[in-house]
């Protein structure tokens, strides 16, 4: 079975300081290190999983520029045998998704792992609409998945301590929550043999997916920091008379009580 | 805020993608499994033996070498692990530098087939753990002068002698030993276990205290003959060695000046005094501005010295050079650091302390910072002024 698995290039954020252009239209791209989305780590941990346990094909798909492809190659040390690079700017996510989908349905993936959430927008919106598209179920958030090759099984934390268990046919995309897995590290032979591993460059075009499919329904218009948090205040007084003033503000003033 | 590197002169631009990807590796493993658990076996004194195996796996341990197990890196990328894993501590780097540089290399160069196919898939898995003895308790700038003696008994090698300053010495599986056979100095493979072979651990190190320091001591050992290293006589076989130990300790050193320079930079913004960061002050910023300029220039000399290894065109005295320029600019940037900390740069809540105690070793095992340059008098002047 050839096993999908999607990957978005974002920015490294335990170490990199955003800037936004000049407009405020857009992040600075050329001041970000660029890395797997974290959550993507662990869909690819997963295939090279199912890999593993069931045999196939594990192929990493990503869409973006040069930069991107690049970053996709990280993938080949850890488990993935080929990438599939599409070469497109990522407009919205219904245009990345239709891209996405057109390279599973050329593939015949039977299974699609994917990050719950890409970490850059923060619109967990993507794998969703690539399930739409192909007409398969979706599975979110999930914490442990298991399948014999025909059927699944996924768990999801669906909060408040309580664990929903699906079960169901391939094919299904699935997307990773922290903790489904623990990621391998690169090794370094498996780093020198990922040079030997393909990454083929395809383009909408070749996908069928024409220009008009691509014209994005939403468009960013500016970015701008979240306004500054105020001070902290000190209550002064004793006690017992701070608390009953900690009490009345947050009652009055901050109305969370 | 996780360490990002030191990049001033865009460096990374010198390198491939797969030496940026490799050190980018180690930094994750050595950020996940070093810094976390490295100041309280400093403090007690051990070495963390668990992460033997785990560098084996990552394929740190031989990570130049060719063949039975090992990944043939450049020496480039080999240089990079030793920067990160010493960022972490230089007991680490220590640790990988003696089996892969002072071990696995003599067995691959000198050995035999059957040597090399007993040990090395072994050491580069972890399995195996391996010690370096050429230093003796009165002969260490002067190795010639070893006392230590192979005598030739018709079926095997009667090894007599003692060794001083061994590190990895009682954790050791193998050791590679240098000794006299008939005046000639000659390379032994001794096996742990091996009757009238011990190797006491040295105690009382205010450095390198999460590495195992050791004795290593040989009455009537019974060497088999296969256990001669049989392509090199005479001290060239050990001076190859170090030749490729020291390289990996030019990267090293920086690894070390990386985490006090990082550590400095960051405490000086956030430390208020005054009424503002003291990072604000002009003296700060001269003694931040050295450790910059100084890891930047040792960066470039690193970057060359492992180019020029790998085209095969290094001399052992430009080893000598960038040897001793990073480690005295790493010690003197652990200094600094410490200075910047204040008070606090004593306490093992930050890692300069660790650095700093830890390079002194650095500074004088592996060739002293004055034997360097006396290596680079010789080869500026022809006259060799320790002869």
């Amino acid at each position: 079975m050839k096993i999908g698995v999607c990957v978005k290039s974002t920015p490294d954020t335990a170490i990199t300081r955003f800037k936004y252009t000049s407009g405020n239209d857009g992040i600075d791209a050329a001041q970000v290190k660029f890395t797997v989305n974290p959550y993507d780590e662990f869909a690819v941990e997963e295939a090279a999983r199912m890999k593993e346990a069931h045999g196939g094909e594990v192929v990493a798909v990503t869409v973006g520029d040069a930069g991107a492809g690049k970053v996709l190659r990280e993938t080949l040390a850890v488990g993935v045998d080929r990438g599939v690079h599409v070469d497109a700017v990522n407009t919205d996510s219904l245009a990345t998704a239709r891209l996405l989908a057109a390279v599973a349905r050329s593939e015949g993936f039977g299974v699609l792992f994917c990050g719950k959430v890409a970490v850059d927008d923060q619109a967990s919106a993507v794998p969703a609409m690539v399930a739409e598209l192909l007409g398969w179920p979706h599975v979110s958030v999930v914490t442990a998945f298991s399948t014999d090759g025909a059927t699944f099984t996924a768990s999801r934390a669906v909060g408040g301590g309580v664990e929903e268990v699906v079960t169901g046919a391939l094919p299904v995309v699935i997307t990773a929550e922290r903790g489904l897995n623990e990621p391998r590290y690169q090794k370094l032979k498996d780093i020198m043999a990922a040079k030997k591993k393909v990454v083929g460059v395809v383009t909408p075009e070749s996908l069928g997916v024409s220009a008009a499919d691509l014209a994005p329904v939403v468009t960013f218009s500016a970015y701008a920091d979240p306004p500054e948090r105020p001070k902290g205040r000190v209550i002064p007084g004793d006690a017992a008379e701070a608390a009953r003033e900690l009490v009345r503000l947050l009652r009055d003033e901050a109305k969370v009580l | 805020m996780a360490f990002d590197g030191v990049d001033f002169y865009k460096i990374d631009d010198l390198l491939t993608e797969e030496e940026v990807q490799i050190r980018d590796t180690v930094r994750g493993w050595v950020d996940d499994n070093v810094i976390p658990i490295i100041e309280k076996h400093a403090r007690e004194g051990t070495f963390p033996m668990h992460l033997a195996r785990q560098m084996g796996e990552m394929g740190f341990l031989g990570a130049n070498l060719e063949g039975y197990g090992c990944p043939g890196l450049s020496n480039v990328a080999y240089g990079l692990i030793c920067q990160e894993l010493e960022r972490g501590d230089s007991g680490i780097r220590s640790f990988c530098s003696v089996q892969g540089s002072l071990v696995m290399f003599p067995i691959h160069a000198y050995g035999t087939e059957e040597q090399k196919q007993k040990w090395l898939p072994r050491l580069a898995s972890g399995e195996a753990i391996g010690c370096f003895g050429l230093t003796e308790p009165d002969h260490g700038s002067n190795p010639s002068g070893m006392i230590t003696r192979a005598e030739d008994k018709g079926d095997h090698y009667l090894l007599n002698g003692a060794k001083m300053w061994i590190t990895n010495g009682t954790l050791a599986d193998v050791a590679v030993v240098w000794a006299k056979l008939d005046g000639v100095i000659r390379g032994f493979l001794v096996e742990r276990g091996m009757p009238g072979f011990s190797a006491p651990e040295m105690h009382g190190k205010h450095s390198l205290r999460a590495s195992v320091t050791s004795e290593l001591v040989f009455q009537d050992v019974r060497l088999p003959k296969e256990n001669i290293l049989p392509g090199v006589t005479g001290l060239k076989g050990p001076l190859s060695c170090l030749t490729n130990a020291r390289y990996g300790i030019s990267w090293g050193a920086l690894g070390a000046a990386m985490a006090c320079f990082d550590s400095a930079r960051k405490y000086s913004v956030s430390r208020i005094q005054f009424g503002k960061p003291i990072a604000s002050f002009q003296l700060v910023q001269d003694k931040l501005a050295f450790m910059l300029r100084e890891i930047t220039k040792g960066q470039l000399l690193a970057w060359r010295l492992g180019r020029l290894k790998d085209e095969h065109r290094l001399e052992p005295a430009q080893v000598s050079l960038a040897k001793m320029n990073n480690v005295q600019i790493a010690l003197q940037i652990a200094r600094t650091a410490r200075e910047i900390h204040g008070a606090n740069g004593i306490l093992d809540e930050y890692p300069v302390m660790r650095h700093m105690a830890n390079l002194e070793s650095v500074y004088t095992y592996e060739g002293t910072h004055d034997i360097h340059n006396l290596v680079l008098g010789q080869w500026i002047t022809g006259i060799a002024a320790y002869s």
